[in-house]
């Protein structure tokens, strides 16, 4: 090396030694898990995971099963883009998976349309004055909820000083009750054309895309990204240098809270319907995604490609499952493990870190 | 503008019945060093506590930069123009040194509210400017905090003060647990303070090190200021008896 100019005081500084990014090592699970499900596809059921082996079609991969895993991870994956933040300020958020549901069911009503089939729309929540209205009313409606969920969210966790797994419990609690209430549990549909058509194929996955590529660059060059890792990292130190911690985790929470919204518009649209439980487990689905891609719930650590490769891992995970014949309840037991077995790694990490200092 | 940076009148901390600090009359001239020493239990964090208000004061007034002040806490001690090195480190383990020494006043390429865009090669560079003057050995400062030494993060979190003082420097031990080498990096940063005319309190149990950097020398003992010494007119031993007790009563 020719140019030791990295260093200070003298020391030389080699590149090549870094230590590896977090989010390789992530990706490396996800090969592994990968070609794990592949070599037991193979080995018990005879057939492949990843590549097409069906007679009379063409082209080298199983398209129809990795575009049905990203489509299945995309929406809870837009939600994880929010979690993955609160979590890296140190936060957790309990209450998405709720705020789906209470959006799904706003957003629904005005985005229904006044004839079905020739009749009046059976299902309609408002009268006549809420029918066929632009896409962008159902949208900034839901995503206002979003908002106004993820505000009280934070006001309460800066301002009052509660822990946020409980000020984010209550507000999963209440936000259901919300959704329950809103047309006496009764579900919502016949949406308009263009709202069916948010969701409709593939977009759920570009929206994912579109919004993980988003907030990876704000996370990385902006001061928001800057304060939130330096909140979750150390939070007394943070405020000591002048920072409005409050004002920041309020936005934080209402960011989270926004995403969660726009991940009920997907989720509704997709389905052509609201209904009240949508959404839950949401929450957890969407925590796990980000702890599989190791964001630290000490806060101050990870990434969103961490937690978008967590996604891809989480949706693999299930979804080779079910290639493996598994019953479904096995899913259930397995992705508590996961989600377990990924904190405990976590913990296990930071020991080594803290040894080698 | 007034012969002093900082003056303190009667200042006086009492916890309960315990009186921590007492009618402290204390001033700093701008661009002194001044080293406080005493005995553990003296005063010299109580005093120092009261400054940069991370305590509310019993009693007395602070003069700051020719305005009597009664700072609400720490941070608005600091907006003021006090830089303080506490000795408990306020660093963010997991953001790298240009971070961590930018925080809260970082640099921007273009303004957008919260989402401002950071500058982040400016910062780089100033970063590495900054601690060039420090001799601090850091292999990379883009690496995070968390991988480095107790000295390194010392130096950063020094380097951060000195960077950006404007009006007056508080250490409170800096040194205490810090390797020869690193006490020697942290000295040099206090010289070049020295240089640009930053005016610091040391607060110090190391008479070498205060022999080597400051101009004068307060001592403190049970809670009151019993001598202010020009360097070139006192000695170790001296010192040590205002310390100890020895001599005493000299009120300044």
């Amino acid at each position: 090396m020719a140019e030791p100019t990295h260093g200070l005081g003298g020391l030389k500084y080699d590149p090549s030694k870094k230590a590896r990014p977090q989010e390789l090592n992530v990706f490396i699970a996800f090969v592994i898990i990968v070609a794990a499900f592949e070599i037991l596809g193979r080995l018990i059921i005879g057939e492949s995971f990843l590549f097409n082996s069906r007679e009379g079609t063409t082209g080298l991969f199983n398209t129809q099963r990795l575009s049905i895993i990203i489509l299945q991870v995309a929406t809870v994956g837009i939600i994880a883009i929010g979690v993955t933040q609160v979590i890296i300020t140190g936060g957790i958020d309990l209450s998405s998976g709720s705020i789906v549901g209470a959006t799904a069911m706003v957003a629904m009503s005005f985005a229904q349309t006044a004839l079905v089939n020739g009749n009046p729309n059976p299902k309609a929540i408002f009268g006549d004055w809420a029918m066929d209205l632009p896409i962008l009313v159902p949208i900034l409606v839901g995503l206002a909820c979003g908002l106004l969920a993820g505000l009280i969210n934070g006001a309460l966790i800066a301002y009052t000083k509660i822990p946020p797994f409980i000020a984010t419990l209550g507000m999963m609690v209440s936000a259901r009750g919300f959704a329950r209430w809103w047309s006496t549990g009764n579900p919502i549909s016949f949406p308009t054309e263009s709202y069916n058509a948010i969701g409709s194929g593939m977009r759920p996955v570009f929206v994912f895309v579109a919004l993980a590529v988003l907030f990876h660059l704000i996370m990385t060059y902006t001061k928001y990204g800057k304060h939130s890792y330096a909140i979750g990292s150390n939070e007394q130190a943070t405020r000591m240098s002048g920072i409005n911690v409050d004002r920041h985790k309020v936005l934080v929470y209402v960011i989270a809270g926004m995403l969660a919204s726009i991940a009920a518009i997907v989720v509704s649209s997709k389905g052509q319907t609201a209904q009240a439980n949508m959404g839950v487990m949401y929450e957890l689905d969407a925590i796990a995604m980000a702890v599989i891609g190791g964001i630290s719930l000490q806060g101050g650590r990870g990434s969103i490609i961490g937690t978008v490769i967590g996604a891809l891992i989480f949706g693999v995970i299930i979804s080779g499952f079910t290639f493996l014949r598994l019953d479904a309840y096995y899913q259930e037991m397995v992705k508590g493990a996961i989600i377990v077995g990924a904190v405990v790694l976590d913990q296990w990490r930071q020991k080594s870190r803290g040894a080698r200092v | 503008m007034s012969e002093f940076i900082l003056e303190t009148r009667g200042l006086t901390k009492r916890y309960g019945g315990v009186h921590a600090l007492e009618d402290a009359n204390f001033n700093l001239r701008h661009g002194e060093h001044v080293a406080v020493v005493g005995d553990n239990g003296a005063g010299k964090s109580t005093f120092v506590r009261q400054i940069t208000a991370v305590e509310q004061r019993s009693a007395g007034d602070v003069i700051f930069d020719g305005a009597p002040v009664h700072f609400a806490g720490p941070l608005q001690a600091r907006e003021s123009g006090i830089e303080t090195v506490f000795q408990t480190l306020a660093l963010a383990d997991d953001l790298d040194v240009p971070s961590n020494l930018f925080l809260g006043r970082e640099l921007f390429k273009l303004k957008l509210g919260p989402f401002s865009i950071l500058d982040r090669k400016a910062m780089r560079e100033k970063t590495m400017e900054a601690l060039k003057t420090t001799a601090v050995k850091i292999p990379n400062v883009d690496n995070p905090i968390r991988n480095m030494s107790g000295g390194q993060r010392q130096c950063v979190s020094i380097a951060r003060t000195a960077a950006f003082a404007s009006k007056l420097v508080i250490m409170d031990e800096p040194t205490a647990a810090l390797g020869v080498q690193e006490t020697a990096q942290v000295e040099n940063i206090i010289r070049g303070l020295k240089e640009r005319g930053v005016p610091l309190i040391l607060v110090s149990h190391n008479l070498r090190q205060v022999f080597d950097l400051v101009d004068r020398i307060v001592v403190f003992r049970r809670g009151r200021i019993v001598a202010s010494l020009r360097r070139d007119e006192t000695d170790g031993n001296d010192i040590v008896s205002y310390i100890t007790g020895v001599k005493g009563g000299v009120e300044v």
